[in-house]
């Protein structure tokens, strides 16, 4: 593909990927022969309208949900056919999500809450801390490390959503609507923040309803029942 | 995960529901108080009724007049029918047994004391000096008994603690005269207050030499003879030549019954024992309702919190990792429950002992851990299947529920 940014290896690399559910009777198709390949470092924007197969192709590149035929490899690594446990480590290691809700578990701090994945991931204590510390600092948290969720404002809680999602280095970042319950004001706060983050070379897909929101990403994929109908290189802003 | 992070989490879980936590700790701590209460009622009545039995002494084989069963035909039946009486001289005879230490004769009736100008009914006891180390009773005031070596009574007289509160008040009965029957006696001792065994009490006991008592009824039967045997061995071998003696002594009849206190307390041991199981079993029902009760109480948390779950797989935790989180919350819960009720279990039994002081109210131990043991299977077998179903659930589908 001659308009993609040139990668000697494929961070992501879907081919003809179908996903079907089956509501009752009927079928919905909401990815139908997905090609699509995604390298290292991309600032990816998927937009389409409601039911296009956005979210479930973000899910399906996030391990969340599996292709009924196609293949899909991860930095090489052919991870169809992946047990649901090694699924589990890849997403632990390689994947970080940030929710539309935020997703945190409202009875833990906000320190607790970035812990999380390292947690289960079964991280030494001590390593634990200096990661959740050095977090909290990047993310300007440290003096709102010991609230719960629901002591904090929105754009807090998608910091801490950020900082949990990032706290393993994971090669993607995936968003889904990031900005969604969130003022334009914290939203674009986010933005620039999960942006700073792309460009320290993490790649960054984001889901998004928001025109504006998904101009800002060096490359558009558009949706329509559930295929790709367009995929281009912004040619309005550079970063 | 390691294990104490799955601890930890499990328990802000839990914790993050207290009126969920709180009502399945209830039932489950109710479970177990009634296993503990239960069990110490029922034990208690065992230890109350070996107490008693116990309080006649150590060693004891106990010889009764009479058959207590029949074992085929004997020619001796047809020239004797009535069975021969239990005499003074056979209660001699077997002191010469070797395994006998004491021999305590016995004869019971009902009379009246006539001292002070007060009268009053009160039980006789006719027996001998060795009486009281083969009860095991003690004395208060004075001594007891002495040797009767002429055999035809030495006039004294040992008082239950009532009967000489009763009519001597605080005065001091020793050497004082008191008239029982058709007798003058002079008391010698009053026996400690307290002594029981068989139900009776010793306290309105009079104490007289056996011969003095045989004379006062006019009859020389004896109600039992009370042995002690040298040691705990001995007590079968005892049992059998006291047995083989009597029948010599009785022209080759067999008319006697003799028991021992162990086989007595035997019995009663294995009779209150399946009690105490019967009553734990009673008791182990609402343990395995409480067990539903926390299968019930897992499967609500599994579905408020879906979202939760899908979130913990999002971020990499593994189907076995999450199972493992609500098992533990499971056992948890129901550990907690179950050291809750073991508290109150205690507490309830101290009461009862509060209120019943002479009942020995204490739960067996193997009731306490049986319960607990209970409490946390039923925890663990009861918690799979919620376990199970958070395992199972997509994460697409658990995040789809916004929290």
């Amino acid at each position: 593909m001659p308009s993609l940014p040139s990668a000697n290896q494929d961070l992501i690399e879907l081919s003809q990927i179908n996903r079907t559910f089956y509501l009752g009777d009927s079928q919905v198709h909401a990815l139908r022969n997905v090609n699509l390949h995604i390298a290292s470092g991309e600032y990816i924007a998927v937009m389409g309208p409601s039911g296009s197969g956005k979210s479930t192709l973000l899910n399906l590149i996030g391990l969340l949900d599996r292709a009924d035929a196609g293949t899909y490899k991860l930095q090489g690594d052919d991870v169809t056919t992946l047990d649901s446990d090694a699924q589990a480590q890849v997403r632990s290691k390689r994947i970080g999500f940030i929710f539309q809700s935020f997703h945190l578990v409202p009875r833990l701090t906000a320190a607790a809450n970035i812990e999380l994945p390292l947690t289960l991931a079964g991280m030494p204590t001590a390593q634990r801390a200096t990661l959740v510390v050095q977090a909290l600092k990047d993310f300007g948290l440290t003096d709102r490390a010991q609230h719960k969720p629901n002591e904090l404002s929105g754009g807090q809680r998608q910091r801490v959503a950020i900082a949990r999602a990032t706290v393993q280095r994971p090669a993607v970042l995936l968003a889904d609507e990031p900005t969604g319950n969130l003022d334009r004001i914290t939203g674009e706060e986010v933005v620039r923040l999960l942006e700073a983050l792309n460009a320290q070379g993490m790649t960054l897909i984001v889901v998004t309803h928001d025109p504006v929101l998904g101009a800002r990403a060096r490359r558009q994929i558009k949706m329509e029942d559930g295929c790709i109908v367009s995929d281009s290189l912004s040619s309005s802003i550079a970063t | 995960m390691k294990l104490i992070d799955t601890l930890r989490y499990a328990t802000t879980a839990a914790s993050g529901a207290p009126l969920r936590t709180g009502l399945l700790m209830i039932a489950m701590s109710i479970g177990v108080a009634a296993v503990v209460i239960l069990t110490a009622l029922g034990d208690g009545a065992r230890r109350y009724v070996v107490g008693e039995f116990s309080a006649i002494g150590t060693n004891l084989v106990i010889v009764l007049p009479g058959r207590s069963e029949t074992r085929g035909f004997n020619p001796a039946n047809l020239i004797t029918s009535t069975p021969r009486d239990l005499t003074v001289d056979d209660a001699n005879a077997l002191l010469r047994l070797p395994g006998v230490v004491r021999i305590a004769p016995i004869v019971v009736a009902t009379t009246e004391i006539n001292a002070d100008g007060k009268l009053r009914e009160a039980m006789l006891l006719g027996t001998n000096e060795n009486y009281l180390q083969v009860r095991q009773q003690k004395i208060a005031l004075g001594r007891f008994l002495s040797q009767d070596r002429s055999g035809h009574g030495t006039g004294e007289v040992v008082l239950g603690a009532l009967i000489r509160r009763e009519i001597f008040g605080s005065d001091n009965p020793l050497g004082k005269t008191v008239r029982i029957g058709d007798r003058r006696l002079r008391v010698v001792g009053v026996l400690a207050e307290g002594g029981r065994g068989m139900g009776m009490t010793t306290d309105e006991l009079l104490i007289v030499p056996v011969a003095s008592a045989q004379a006062m009824l006019n009859s020389n039967t004896l109600f039992r003879i009370l042995i002690e045997a040298r040691g705990r061995e001995q007590i079968a071998e005892v049992k059998a030549q006291v047995l083989k003696m009597i029948t010599q002594r009785h022209d080759g009849e067999e008319d006697v019954t003799v028991i021992t206190q162990d086989a007595v307390l035997e019995t009663f041991d294995k009779i209150l024992n399946v009690l105490t199981l019967g009553v734990a079993g009673i008791a182990a029902i609402s343990l395995a309702v409480a067990g539903i009760l926390v299968m019930n109480v897992m499967l609500v948390s599994v579905a408020q919190r879906t979202a939760e779950i899908g979130l913990l797989k999002a971020l990499g935790a593994t189907a076995t990792a999450v199972r493992e989180l609500f098992m533990v919350e499971a056992l948890l819960l129901s550990l907690t429950g179950g050291l809750l009720g073991l508290a109150l279990g205690y507490v309830g039994a101290a009461i009862l002992r509060h209120i019943y002081p002479s009942y020995p109210a204490y739960p067996p131990l193997w009731a306490v851990a049986a319960g607990l043991g209970t409490a946390m299977i039923s925890g663990l077998v009861f918690g799979v299947m919620p376990a199970r179903r958070a395992a199972e659930l997509e994460p697409i589908q658990a995040l789809a529920k916004r929290a």
